[in-house]
C-alpha cells in the first residue's frame, strides 16, 4: 500500500507544482459557463420594428400604444415609422430593421364590424431566436387586444394552469451541470491522460518498473491520483459555478453530500475510461489528438446542451453508454432540482459500475514491462 | 573475428578461490518478431566488479541490461542476478538492484529530496531508515546542499548524480547503469567516473554499465564485454583485450598526398600487423614496435620523396580492439544509422 501511496504522492506534488495545469483545467469550463451562460441565456432587447399604418383609426392607435408600452417596459423592441410597405419589407430583408407591422386600411372599421380584422407582421426568420421573440410579443399583444374588456360570468374556454415546480432556471444555471462535468473531464484528460503518456515517453515509468511495485499498486496509484485531481476540480467548479449562477443548493449539507458522491462517481468513471483508452498508448500526441474528438463524442450526446429525447436513435445509443449523460443528469437533479439521493441513485450506480469495470479491464492490459 | 566470442579472462590464475558470482547470463536471446536483438550472449560478473558492455548504438547493450533488470522479457536463455532467476523471481531481483536508465527520469518538478523519498517508499525502505539513507546518498553524490532544489533547476551533470543517488537510496547490492555519462560534458563525465569508483569502494557495489565511450570503459571497468550486432565478440580486462590484439603500438601517419600502393608498402614493413586507411594519405598502422616502424616510415618517405605532415605513436586502444574484433571502428558505427534502436522512447537521450 505504501508504494501505491508513493505514486499518489508523486502525482499530487507534481500537480500542485504546476499551477498552469490546475488553472487550465478550471478556466475553460468557468469561461464557458460565463460566456455561454450569458450569450445564450439573454432575452431580445432593443430590436427595431417598422410600423406602416394605412389605417390611422382608433384601433390602430390602440396597437401603437401597445408597442409603446413594450418599448418602455420589457424593451423587446422599439418602433420606427414607415409610410411605404415595400420599403419596410426591403429593410427587413437587408437587415436594417428586424420586423415590420402592417396595419391595413379599414382595419379599425373591420374590428368594429367584427369582419375578420388582420394585421400583417413581416419577420426575418433566418434568425429564429429574434423572430420567435418578436412573434411571441406580437401574439401576446394581439391576444390582449382581442380579450373582451368585460369578462363573461361563465367561462367557456378551456384554461391551462401551468405550475412551475422550480424557480426560474436561466441559461447559466442550466449550463452549470455540463460545465462541472466538462471541468472534470478536462482535469482527467490533462492531469491523467496527457501527463501519464508524457511520463511514459520521458521514461519516468521505466523508473517505476525497476522497483518492486506491483502492477495493481501502480495502476491503483495512478488512478487514485487522477481521481483526486478530478474530485478537486469538480468541487472547485461546483462551488464557483453555483455562486456565479446564483444557486444556493451548495449551502445545504445534505445536497453537498450528494454532490460529493456524484463528483466521486464521475471522477472514478472518467478516470477508468481514460486509463482504459491510454493503457497501451505510448505516443504523447495521441491523448492530445483524442481530446477534441472525445469532447465532441461524449459531451454533446450527454444531454448537457439539448434533451436526449430529441436525438435520433444512434445518438441516443451513444448517450446510454456515455458516462457524461449520468454525470450531467445527476448534477442537474441536485443543483437545479435538489432531488436527493432518489433522483441520482441510478446515475451513481452507473458511474461507479462503469468506473470499476473499466479499471478491471484496464489492469490486466497494463504492461509491467517495456 | 566477428561472430566469435573471444574470452580472454584469466581470473583464477593464481589459484585463489573465485569471488562469488553476482550476475550470470547464459545464452540469453531477445527477439522482436523476426529481428534478433540479442543473439545468445553469455557472461558472468563477479561480486564487487565493475563490468562494462561496450558497443555501438543498436548493438543490443540496452536490451541486455533491460532483460537483466526485468524491464524486457527474455525470449530464451537464463539470467540470474544475486542468485535470483530474472524470469522466475523478478520481484526478488528488483529488490537487490539499483538501475540508472539511459534517460533522465527523475521528476523535474519535484525536489531532489522528494524524488529520493518517493523512490525510497517504492522500495519499501522503512520510515526509520529513509531519512538516513537519503542523507547518505546525497553525501555520496555531493548533492547535500541541493536537496531542496527542484530537479529542473540542476545542470545535466547534477541531474545524472540525482539519478545515481536515486538508484542507491535502498542500498542495492548490484547497480545497473545504462550509458551513465551520455550527454555529459567531459568534466561532468570524469566527475561521474570518480563518483562511481568511490561508490564501489565505499559500498562494495557490483556494477554493470553499458557505454559506447572507449575511454569510459577503459578507465572504469574491471572487465569489458564487446557487443556487436547482438553478439558478444570479446570479453576480458582492458589490458587483456589490448594484449589480445597483435601489435603493441599504433602509429598514425599523415602523408601530404595519397601515393600509389601506400597501403601495400606499409603492410610490408617489419612488425606491422595491420594497416587501416582513414582518409587520403592518412593511415593507422598497428605494429609490434612503434619506434622501429617510425624509423622505417621516415626512411620510406624520404626515399620516395614524399612528405610526412604528422606522425604519432600510441599504445593500443580499445578502439583498436574493437576494430580487430569487428572489422570496423566504433566511432564510425556511431555516425552511421543504427541497425536497431530499442525501444522507441521520445524522451530518451540520443
Amino acid at each position: 500500500m505504501n508504494r501505491m501511496f508513493a505514486i499518489v504522492e508523486r502525482e499530487m506534488r507534481k500537480f500542485f507544482r504546476s499551477p498552469t495545469l490546475m488553472i487550465m483545467s478550471l478556466m475553460m469550463p468557468i469561461l464557458q459557463l460565463l460566456i455561454m451562460g450569458n450569450a445564450f441565456g439573454g432575452k431580445i432587447v432593443g430590436a427595431h420594428v417598422a410600423v406602416v399604418d394605412y389605417d390611422h383609426g382608433p384601433e390602430a392607435v390602440k396597437i401603437r400604444e401597445g408597442f409603446d408600452a413594450i418599448a418602455v417596459n420589457i424593451k423587446t423592441f422599439t418602433t420606427v415609422e414607415y409610410t411605404d410597405e415595400n420599403k419596410a419589407r426591403e429593410d427587413v430583408r437587408t437587415g436594417k430593421i428586424d420586423g415590420a407591422v402592417i396595419i391595413p386600411a379599414q382595419y379599425s372599421r373591420r374590428v368594429y364590424a367584427q369582419d375578420a380584422p388582420r394585421i400583417g407582421f413581416v419577420v426575418d426568420n433566418s434568425d429564429l431566436f429574434t423572430s420567435g421573440s418578436l412573434e411571441s410579443e406580437m401574439q401576446a399583444l394581439v391576444t390582449a387586444l382581442t380579450t373582451p374588456v368585460i369578462q363573461p360570468r361563465v367561462a367557456t374556454a378551456i384554461a391551462l394552469e401551468i405550475v412551475e415546480l422550480y424557480p426560474y432556471v436561466n441559461y447559466m444555471k442550466f449550463l452549470l451541470p455540463a460545465c462541472v462535468a466538462l471541468a472534470m473531464y478536462i482535469s482527467v484528460m490533462i492531469g491523467g491522460g496527457m501527463l501519464y503518456i508524457d511520463d511514459k515517453a520521458r521514461g519516468v515509468h521505466e523508473g517505476y518498473l525497476v522497483t518492486p511495485i506491483t502492477r495493481l499498486e501502480l495502476v491503483m496509484g495512478l488512478n487514485m491520483a487522477g481521481a483526486i485531481k478530478a474530485v478537486l476540480s469538480g468541487i472547485c467548479l461546483t462551488v464557483i459555478g453555483s455562486l456565479m449562477a446564483g444557486l444556493g443548493v451548495i449551502f445545504h449539507p445534505e445536497a453537498d453530500l450528494e454532490l460529493l458522491c456524484l463528483i466521486l462517481g464521475t471522477s472514478i468513471a472518467f478516470n477508468g475510461m481514460m486509463f482504459l483508452m491510454m493503457v497501451r498508448v505510448d505516443d504523447p500526441l495521441v491523448p492530445r489528438a483524442m481530446f477534441g474528438v472525445l469532447n465532441l463524442l461524449l459531451f454533446y450526446p450527454s444531454g448537457a446542451m439539448y434533451p436526449i429525447a430529441a436525438f435520433p436513435p444512434w445518438l441516443r445509443a451513444i448517450a446510454i453508454v456515455d458516462p457524461f449523460t449520468y454525470c450531467v443528469h445527476g448534477f442537474k437533479s441536485i443543483l437545479l432540482k435538489d432531488g436527493g439521493f432518489v433522483a441520482i441513485r441510478y446515475d451513481l450506480l452507473f458511474l461507479f459500475v462503469f468506473g470499476i469495470s473499466t479499471l478491471l479491464v484496464a489492469t490486466p492490459l497494463f504492461k509491467r514491462t517495456l | 573475428m566477428t561472430g566469435t566470442i573471444q574470452s580472454i579472462s584469466t581470473n583464477t590464475s593464481n589459484g585463489a578461490p573465485a569471488p562469488p558470482i553476482a550476475i550470470a547470463v547464459e545464452n540469453i536471446v531477445k527477439r522482436y518478431g523476426t529481428f534478433e536483438a540479442v543473439k545468445g550472449v553469455s557472461f558472468s560478473v563477479a561480486d564487487g566488479e565493475i563490468f562494462g558492455l561496450l558497443g555501438p548504438n543498436g548493438a543490443g547493450k540496452s536490451t541486455l541490461i533491460r532483460m537483466m533488470t526485468t524491464l524486457v522479457p527474455i525470449t530464451s536463455g537464463n539470467a540470474t542476478v544475486a542468485g535470483h532467476d530474472v524470469a522466475r523471481e523478478p520481484d526478488a531481483v528488483r529488490r537487490v538492484i539499483g538501475v540508472i536508465p539511459q534517460a533522465l527520469t527523475s521528476d523535474p518538478d519535484l525536489t531532489v529530496e522528494e524524488n529520493l523519498s518517493i523512490y525510497a517508499k517504492l522500495y519499501s525502505v522503512p520510515r526509520a531508515e529513509r531519512e538516513k539513507n537519503i542523507n547518505e546518498v546525497l553525501e555520496a553524490v555531493d548533492l547535500v546542499k541541493w536537496r531542496g532544489a527542484q530537479v529542473k533547476t540542476l545542470s545535466g551533470g547534477m541531474r545524472r548524480r540525482v539519478e545515481i543517488a536515486r538508484g542507491l537510496v535502498h542500498n542495492p547490492h548490484i547497480f545497473f547503469l545504462d550509458e551513465p555519462t551520455t550527454g555529459l560534458d567531459p568534466v561532468s563525465r570524469i566527475a561521474v567516473w570518480e563518483m562511481l569508483n568511490h561508490l564501489r569502494e565505499t559500498r562494495h557495489l557490483t556494477m554493470l554499465l553499458t557505454t559506447h565511450y572507449m575511454e569510459e570503459a577503459d578507465k572504469l571497468c574491471d572487465r569489458i564485454a564487446i557487443v556487436d550486432h547482438g553478439k558478444l565478440v570479446a570479453l576480458g580486462t582492458p589490458i587483456e583485450l589490448k594484449q589480445s590484439v597483435p601489435g603493441a603500438n599504433v602509429v598514425e601517419v599523415h602523408f601530404d598526398r595519397e601515393a600509389e600502393q601506400w597501403k601495400a608498402r606499409l603492410e610490408g614493413m617489419d612488425g606491422v600487423t595491420s594497416v587501416q586507411a582513414e582518409s587520403a594519405g592518412f593511415y593507422r598502422v598497428l605494429t609490434s614496435s612503434g619506434s622501429r616502424t617510425t624509423m622505417q616510415l621516415v626512411e620510406l618517405a624520404a626515399s620516395l620523396g614524399e612528405t610526412i605532415t604528422s606522425l604519432s605513436v600510441q599504445n593500443t586502444t580499445l578502439d583498436d580492439v574493437f576494430v580487430h574484433y569487428t572489422g570496423r571502428q566504433l566511432r564510425d558505427e556511431q555516425v552511421k544509422a543504427p541497425v536497431f534502436m530499442m525501444p522507441p522512447r521520445p524522451g530518451a537521450q540520443p
